[in-house]
C-alpha cells in the first residue's frame, strides 16, 4: 500500500492559517478520500489547548503526575485529538457550520514527548455514503487517526451537510 | 452511589455566554483556521451573526459540568481513575459567539463490565429562547469498587 500524500501541519497556531481544499462538493460520492493531514503535536500545543478548553488535568502537562498514575508519559487531551481529526472535515467542506454530527472513541493515548518535534498524528478520511436530506445532501465521513501506524481513535464519524 | 443517579436529570446550568475571543482562541488551539471561526467579517459574509464555534467547542462548557457532577463525593465516582471513552456532538444549529446557552445534564446509562463502570452522560444545550442548539454525549469509564 502506498502512503497517502500527507500535508504536514502544526497542531495549534498563533495566527489563523486557513487550509481549504478545492474539492468539488457537488460531485462528492461514497469512496472519495479526504486530503490526508499529518499534525505535529508538542507539549506547547497541549498547554495551549489546556488553556483554550479549560481542561487542566495534569496528565496533559505534568510528566511527574502522568507517570505517577501509570501512563508512559504526558498524553494529549482526547478532545484535542478529536478536534484535530475534525480539521480534515472542516478543511474539506470549507465550512465548520456544515458539520452536523461528530463522534469518536478514544482507543489509545497519544503520548507527547518533551521535544521540539512532538508526536505526529496521521489523519485520513473517506466518504462512506451521501444521502439526500431536507433540501440538500448529507455525507457520512469515516475518519482515522494513527500514531506510528496504530490507531488512536476508533469509529470516528462525521456527518456533513453538503451545499445544495 | 452512582447507580442511584441513573435516569436523573440535573438542574439546568447557569447561562454560558459563548465569547468571540474564546471561539477564536479555541479555533487557533486546535488549528481550525476557517475564517468563519476567526474573522468576524468572514462570518457575517457567510450569514452568521458572529464567529462560528468549531465542532468540538462545546467541550469547553459541557465537560466542566460533568466533572462537577462526577467529583461530588455523594455521587461515588472514582474521578481520579476516570478515562474519557467516547464523545459525540450533534448540532441542531450552528453554535456561535454571542449565544447564551443553558446546559441540562442527563445521566442516561450505567454498565459494569470487566471491573469497570461505563457511564453515559448527555448534555442538552439550548439557547436563550429555549431552542435546542446541540447534544453532547460522553461515555466515561472508571474502575468499579473501592470508591473513596
Amino acid at each position: 500500500m502506498t502512503e497517502p500524500a500527507f500535508v504536514e501541519a502544526p497542531s495549534g497556531t498563533a495566527a489563523a492559517t486557513e487550509v481549504r481544499t478545492s474539492v468539488d462538493l457537488s460531485a462528492v460520492a461514497a469512496g472519495d478520500t479526504l486530503p490526508p493531514l499529518r499534525v505535529h503535536v508538542t507539549r506547547a500545543d497541549l498547554v495551549r489547548y489546556a488553556g483554550a478548553s479549560g481542561d487542566l488535568n495534569p496528565i496533559h502537562w505534568s510528566e511527574r503526575f502522568a507517570v505517577g498514575v501509570g501512563l508512559p508519559n504526558v498524553i494529549a487531551h482526547g478532545m484535542l485529538t478529536m478536534a484535530l481529526a475534525g480539521r480534515l472535515v472542516t478543511a474539506w467542506v470549507r465550512d465548520p457550520a456544515a458539520v452536523i454530527g461528530y463522534a469518536t472513541r478514544f482507543t489509545r493515548p497519544v503520548v507527547v514527548p518533551d521535544d521540539d518535534e512532538g508526536v505526529a498524528v496521521e489523519l485520513t478520511g473517506v466518504v462512506k455514503d451521501v444521502v439526500a436530506e431536507g433540501d440538500g445532501r448529507v455525507a457520512t465521513v469515516a475518519l482515522s487517526a494513527a500514531v506510528d501506524g496504530k490507531t488512536v481513535l476508533g469509529r470516528t464519524v462525521a456527518r456533513v451537510r453538503l451545499p445544495a | 452511589m452512582i447507580a442511584d443517579h441513573v435516569g436523573r436529570t440535573l438542574p439546568p446550568s447557569p447561562p454560558y455566554l459563548v465569547g468571540r475571543e474564546k471561539v477564536r482562541e479555541f479555533a487557533l488551539a486546535v488549528g481550525v483556521g476557517a475564517s468563519v471561526c476567526t474573522d468576524l467579517d468572514a462570518a457575517r459574509a457567510a450569514g452568521h451573526p458572529d464567529l462560528v464555534a468549531p465542532p468540538t467547542f462545546a467541550a469547553t462548557f459541557t465537560l466542566p459540568l460533568m466533572e462537577a457532577f462526577l467529583r461530588d463525593p455523594a455521587v461515588g465516582w472514582d474521578y481520579g481513575r476516570m478515562v474519557h471513552g467516547e464523545q459525540s456532538f450533534t448540532a441542531h444549529r450552528p453554535l456561535r459567539a454571542g449565544d447564551e446557552v443553558v446546559t441540562t445534564l442527563h445521566v442516561d446509562d450505567l454498565r459494569t463490565r470487566a471491573g469497570s463502570l461505563f457511564l453515559t452522560l448527555r448534555c442538552e444545550v439550548a439557547d436563550a429562547a429555549g431552542d435546542p442548539v446541540l447534544t453532547a454525549v460522553s461515555l466515561m469509564v472508571t474502575t468499579a469498587g473501592e470508591v473513596a
